[in-house]
C-alpha cells in the first residue's frame, strides 16, 4: 500500500479495502518510525490528521467522495493551514499557528478531501537549494543520508521518496519543486505562473512563486494538480481560465512531438553522468516517436544574476511583515522600537534569509534601482522572449533539471554562489512564468537524475502527457531508495 | 514681508467613502472597538494577498472627471517600504510612477466681497493608496497600542502644483477641494475623524525670483484653521531665518496647535529611502474608456457646470455663482429656494442665502443643513417681498420669526403678527398728511434744500405705520405733497 499510486489508493478506498483512517495511520506510523532520521516533517498532529481521515471516511460512506478523498498527503510548511503550526522553516514563525487556510489547503483538504499528514521541512522562507537553511535542521536524502534532498521543498521530496507520504505539495520560485524532485527521484511539476493560487502560501518572491505537486509519477501529479489549480479571486495574479482536467491527455501518443534541446543546457557545467542519463532519456523519447531540434536560449546565462536581483528585491519587501509586532518571534530584551525591530529580525531570521533581504534592499535603494532592479526586469523580458522564439520550433524543451546529483550535507553551504548555481537550469522557467517538470531519468553514482521538461504557457496537460508516456516506457520513477520496504 | 513671495503646494489625503477597504473586505466604518475591523489581509498575516476594491477606483475616476484631469488607462501600484508598528506589512501599497489621475485643475474664490478674486489651481496628480493603522500612546503604561481598524482604508492622495501664494489661497484651495470631494460623493470630508487631511509644502522667495525657495513640508493639518495658522507661522519663520542669514534646509515639520508653532520632525538627511517598486501582488490597473464613460454618466452636475448655469440661466454674477456652489448643500438649498420662488427671484434668493441666512447661521455656529428655516420657508418669504405683501425690512422680522419657529410659513407669520404691508394709498395718504402737519420744521428744512429732512419725514410715516407702509408709496406720496405744498 505504501508504494501505491494515487489511483490505486483511490480504488482501494472506494472498494473499502482500506479506510482513510487506516491508510492515514499507516503513514503516520511510518513518519513516527522514519522521520527522526530524515527530518522531513516539522509538524505532525496525529489527532488532526485522523479527524480529517474520519471526515473523509464519512464522505466515502455517504457516497460524496471525490477521486482523492481520504488519500493522505504531506503539505509543505509554507502553506497556512488553520489550526496548524505554520513555520516556513523559520524561527520567526516557529510558534505561529495559522488562523486561516491557504487556498491550496482549502481546495485540497476542504474540497477534494485529501488528508494532511503534517507539515514538511523546507529551506527557511523557501530560500535555499539544499534544505540546510531550515531553522529545524537539514533534511536527509533518503537515497543517501549524508546527502541533501535539494530544496527548498526538501522535506516534501524526502517524505515522498521515503514513502512517508504518497505525495506532497511543493512550491517553486527558482526550482524548489523540480530540483529536490530530481535529487530524490520524484516527479514534480511547477505550473504556469497564475495557475495555482498563491493566497495563503507564504510569499518569498511574489512574481515567481508557484505551488505544484511532488509525487512518484506524472499521473499522480496530474490528479493532484486537478485538486490544486483554479482561479482564485483572493489572488489578483491568479488567472481566470476555465477549469481543466490535467490528466486528460496522459495517454496521448508522442509521435511527432518536437523536443527542443537548448544548446546552453548541454554545454559545460553539468556533471557528465547526469548528462549521459539525460541524453539516454532523450533517446528513449525518440524511440517513442519524438524528434529533436537544437534550439538556443541565448540569454539563459543571465537568468541566475537576474533572478538574484528580482527574487531578493521582492523578498526584502515580503518579509518586512515579520517585525515582531503582531505575531511571530520577538526578541526578549530591547530598548526601544528600532532596537526591537533589529533584535527580533536579527535573531528571528537565519543567515541566508538575511543575506537575501540585504541584497534586495540594496538593489531597490535609491541610486541602484535602475542599474539592478530595472535592468534585471529587462533581462527577464529577454529570457521570456527566448522561450517564445524557441516554442516556434518545438513543443517541449528538455534538459537536465540540476547540474549534479544530490551533494553532501555542508558541501555548498558555505559558498552561496555554488549553491545558487545548482538552480541554473530551472530559474529561467520561473522568470518566464512557464510550466516545468522534473522526471526521474536514471542514476549517476547510485543517485537519482532528473530530466527537466519545459512547456509553453498552460501546457501542463501536455507536459504531464510527455512525462507519463516516458514513465510507461521505463521504470526509473518506480525505483525506491534502499530500506524503504 | 513685502519683498517676499510665498509659494505653497498642498498634498491632501482624502479617505474614500467605500464600504470596505481598498485591498480587503473589512469594513471602513469609523469608531469601532480597536482591531475589530481588521481582517487577515489588514493584519498582514503570512501568505495573505491584496485584492483591489473597484469602488475605490471609481472614486478616483469620479475625481479625475470632476477636475478635468486625465484618468490613466494604465496605472501601477507600488510598494513604499518602511517599518512602523501601525504599518502591518512593512510597506504601504501606493502609486508612484504611474498614478491613476494626472493633471486637472480647481477654480476657487479667494477672499470675500469686493476683495474677492478668482484663482485656478492646477493639480499635478491624484493616486490611490491605503491608509495605515493608528498608534495609541496613552493608556498602555509606557507601551504603545496599535489599532489596525484604519489600516487599508482607501485614500486618494491629491497633489497640487505649487500655485498658491498665500495662506488664504491655501485655505481657499483646501475648502474648494473639500467641497468637491463631498460634492461628488467620494469622501465624507469629516476632518475631526481624519477623513480629509492636508500637508502643506511651503517656501518663500524674493519677489521677482524665478526659482522656488527650499521648501519645508508641514504634515497632517486636519482643520482649515490649523492650515492657515501653520502656514502663517512657517512663512514668518522662514523669512526670519533667511533675513538672519541662515539657509532653509529641506525638512518635514509638524504643527503644534497649542503653541501655534511648527517644529522639525526630520531633515532631508533623515528622509527614508522608501525603495519603491511595482507591487508584484497586483496587476497594473487598467481602466477602459467604457468604465470612464459609465462613471461620467453617474456624476452629479459639477460645481463648474452649476456656476455656468447660474450665470447664464439665472442671471447671477460670477461671484454669486461661485459662492453658491462652494458646497453641495448651499447649492441645493439655493436651487430649492429658486424652484419655489421662481427664476425671476433668483437674485433675491441668492442674496438671502448668501447674506441673511449665512449671517444668521454664522451667528449661531450652525451648518446650513441645521438651518431652522427651510428653503421652502425662505422661498415663501421672498415671494411675499416680490409681490409687495411685505417690505424688505419687515421681511427680516418675518425671517427671524421663522427662525424662532413662530410660524410654519411666511404667510402664517405675516398673518399672525399683522405685518402685511399697507398699500392702500388712501390710508398712506392719511398718514402722510398727519406727519406733514405734525412736523413743520422738517418740511421747512426740506424746502430749504435739505434732502436729509425728507428721510426724516419718511421715517416718521413708517413709524406711524408701524413699518408696514409700502416704502415706495410713502416716498411717492410725500414728494407729491411736498411739491404741491
Amino acid at each position: 500500500m505504501i508504494n501505491a499510486s494515487l489511483k490505486q489508493l483511490s480504488q482501494a478506498l472506494a472498494a473499502k479495502q482500506i479506510s482513510s483512517v487506516e491508510l492515514t495511520q499507516l503513514f503516520l506510523d511510518r513518519i513516527n518510525r522514519l522521520n527522526p532520521a530524515l527530518n522531513a516533517f516539522v509538524t505532525v498532529d496525529t489527532e488532526k490528521s485522523l479527524n480529517s481521515a474520519r471526515a473523509a471516511d464519512a464522505r466515502i460512506a455517504a457516497g460524496t467522495a471525490g477521486l482523492l478523498t481520504g488519500i493522505p498527503i504531506a503539505q509543505k510548511d509554507i502553506f497556512c493551514a488553520e489550526g496548524w503550526r505554520t513555520t516556513c522553516g523559520s524561527k520567526m514563525l516557529a510558534n505561529f499557528v495559522s488562523p486561516y487556510d491557504a487556498t491550496v489547503i482549502r481546495k485540497m483538504e476542504g474540497e477534494a478531501g485529501l488528508v494532511s499528514l503534517g507539515k514538511t521541512n523546507m529551506d527557511e522562507f523557501a530560500m535555499g537549494s539544499s534544505n540546510e537553511t531550515s531553522y529545524f535542521g537539514p533534511v536527509r536524502n533518503p537515497w543517501d543520508n549524508g546527502r541533501v534532498p535539494g530544496g527548498s521543498s526538501g522535506g516534501s521530496a524526502a517524505a515522498v521518496a521515503a514513502r512517508l507520504a504518497p505525495a506532497a505539495t511543493g512550491t517553486d520560485t527558482g526550482g524548489s519543486i523540480r530540483q529536490p524532485a530530481a535529487l530524490c527521484n520524484l516527479t514534480g511539476l511547477k505550473p504556469t505562473y497564475g495557475v495555482v493560487s498563491r493566497y495563503g502560501m507564504i510569499a518569498f518572491a511574489s512574481s515567481l512563486d508557484q505551488a505544484g505537486p511532488m509525487a512518484a509519477s506524472a499521473e499522480d501529479c496530474a490528479l493532484l494538480l486537478n485538486s490544486m489549480a483554479g482561479y482564485d479571486e483572493r489572488d489578483s495574479t491568479s488567472l481566470e481560465r476555465p477549469a481543466e482536467d490535467y490528466a486528460r491527455d496522459l495517454d496521448k501518443p508522442l509521435a511527432g512531438l518536437r523536443i527542443g534541446l537548448p544548446k546552453e543546457f548541454f554545454g559545460e557545467g553539468c556533471d557528465a553522468e547526469v548528462m549521459a542519463a539525460v541524453r539516454a532519456a532523450i533517446a528513449e523519447y525518440e524511440k517513442l516517436g519524438a524528434t529533436t531540434v537544437e534550439i538556443s536560449l541565448p540569454n539563459s546565462h543571465l537568468s541566475v544574476p537576474a533572478y538574484y536581483v528580482i527574487a531578493p528585491a521582492e523578498a526584502s519587501s515580503n518579509l518586512s511583515r515579520f517585525d515582531g509586532v503582531r505575531y511571530g518571534f520577538r526578541a526578549e530584551d530591547y530598548g526601544n522600537l528600532d532596537d526591537m525591530y533589529m533584535k527580533s529580525r536579527a535573531q528571528g531570521f537565519g543567515a541566508e534569509v538575511k543575506r537575501r533581504i540585504m541584497i534586495g534592499a540594496y538593489v531597490l535603494s535609491h541610486g541602484y534601482y535602475d542599474a539592478y532592479y530595472l535592468q534585471a526586469q529587462r533581462i527577464r523580458r529577454l529570457i521570456a522572449n527566448d522561450f517564445v522564439e524557441a516554442f516556434k520550433v518545438c513543443d517541449v524543451i528538455m534538459g537536465p533539471t540540476s547540474p549534479s546529483t544530490a551533494f553532501t550535507l555542508g558541501e555548498k553551504a558555505a559558498d552561496p554562489v555554488q549553491m545558487y548555481l545548482s538552480d541554473i537550469y530551472t530559474i529561467a522557467v520561473n522568470l518566464a512564468g512557464l510550466p516545468g517538470m522534473s522526471v526521474p531519468c536514471g542514476f549517476a553514482g547510485g543517485l537519482p537524475v532528473g530530466l527537466q521538461l519545459i512547456g509553453n504557457y498552460f501546457a501542463e496537460a501536455q507536459l504531464l502527457n510527455v512525462a507519463h508516456r516516458y514513465q510507461q516506457a521505463c521504470d526509473w520513477h518506480l525505483r525506491r531508495p534502499a530500506g524503504i520496504e | 514681508m513685502n519683498q517676499w513671495e510665498v509659494v505653497i503646494g498642498i498634498e491632501t489625503h482624502a479617505q474614500l467613502a467605500t464600504v470596505s477597504k481598498i485591498f480587503s473586505g473589512a469594513s471602513t466604518a469609523f469608531g469601532a472597538e480597536p482591531n475589530t475591523q481588521a481582517c487577515a489581509v489588514d493584519l498582514a498575516l503570512p501568505g495573505v494577498l491584496p485584492v483591489l476594491n473597484k469602488k475605490a477606483v471609481e472614486c478616483a475616476i469620479r475625481f479625475g472627471l470632476a477636475i478635468g484631469a486625465e484618468v490613466a488607462q494604465k496605472s501601477v501600484f507600488a510598494r513604499k517600504n518602511y517599518f512602523y508598528p501601525d504599518l502591518p506589512k512593512g510597506y504601504q501599497i501606493s502609486q508612484m510612477d504611474l498614478p491613476v489621475v494626472v493633471g486637472g485643475n480647481i477654480t476657487l474664490q479667494v477672499g470675500q466681497g469686493d476683495k474677492a478674486y478668482e484663482k485656478v489651481v492646477r493639480l499635478t496628480r491624484a493616486h490611490l493608496e491605503e491608509d495605515a493603522g493608528k498608534s495609541l500612546h496613552e493608556d498602555f503604561h509606557g507601551k504603545s497600542g496599535i489599532d489596525l481598524n484604519r489600516a487599508g482604508t482607501p485614500l486618494l492622495e491629491i497633489v497640487s502644483e505649487p500655485d498658491m501664494r498665500s495662506s488664504d489661497e491655501a485655505v481657499a484651495y483646501a475648502k474648494a477641494l473639500h467641497a468637491l470631494v463631498r460634492w461628488i460623493g467620494i469622501c465624507d470630508g469629516n476632518m475631526q475623524e481624519g477623513s480629509f487631511r492636508c500637508d502643506a509644502n511651503v517656501s518663500v522667495r524674493p519677489k521677482g525670483q524665478a526659482e522656488f525657495g527650499t521648501r519645508r513640508e508641514i504634515k497632517n493639518l486636519n482643520s482649515f484653521r490649523f492650515l492657515k495658522e501653520a502656514i502663517d507661522f512657517e512663512v514668518q519663520w522662514q523669512i526670519n531665518e533667511i533675513e538672519e542669514g541662515r539657509k532653509i534646509q529641506q525638512a518635514t515639520v509638524l504643527f503644534d496647535p497649542d503653541s501655534g508653532e511648527t517644529r522639525m520632525m526630520r531633515s532631508k538627511e533623515d528622509a527614508h529611502d522608501y525603495r519603491y517598486f511595482p507591487d508584484p501582488d497586483l496587476l497594473p490597473l487598467i481602466i477602459s474608456s467604457d468604465w470612464i464613460n459609465r462613471v461620467k454618466g453617474e456624476l452629479p452636475e459639477l460645481p463648474g457646470q452649476k456656476r455656468e448655469r447660474f450665470v447664464n440661466e439665472l442671471g447671477l454674477s460670477a461671484y454669486d455663482a461661485i459662492t453658491l456652489t462652494a458646497s453641495q448643500e448651499m447649492a441645493d438649498y439655493f436651487e430649492s429656494t429658486v424652484a419655489i420662488a421662481g427664476k425671476a427671484n433668483a437674485k433675491p434668493c441668492a442674496n438671502w442665502v448668501m447674506v441673511d441666512l449665512a449671517a444668521r447661521l454664522n451667528k449661531e455656529g450652525k451648518e446650513l443643513v441645521e438651518s431652522p428655516v427651510s428653503a421652502a420657508q425662505l422661498a415663501g418669504l421672498i415671494q411675499r417681498i416680490a409681490d409687495n405683501t411685505i417690505s424688505n425690512n419687515i421681511a427680516k422680522k418675518v425671517f427671524e420669526a421663522l427662525w424662532n419657529g413662530e410660524g410654519a410659513t411666511a404667510d402664517d407669520v405675516i398673518e399672525k403678527q399683522g405685518l402685511k404691508q399697507i398699500t392702500d394709498s388712501g390710508a398712506i395718504e392719511a398718514l402722510v398728511d398727519e406727519v406733514l402737519a405734525a412736523n413743520p420744521a422738517n418740511v421747512a428744512e426740506f424746502k430749504a434744500g435739505k434732502e436729509k429732512a425728507f428721510n426724516a419725514l419718511v421715517g416718521q410715516v413708517m413709524k406711524a405705520a408701524k413699518g408696514k407702509a409700502n416704502p415706495q408709496q410713502v416716498n411717492d406720496l410725500l414728494r407729491q405733497k411736498l411739491a404741491a405744498g
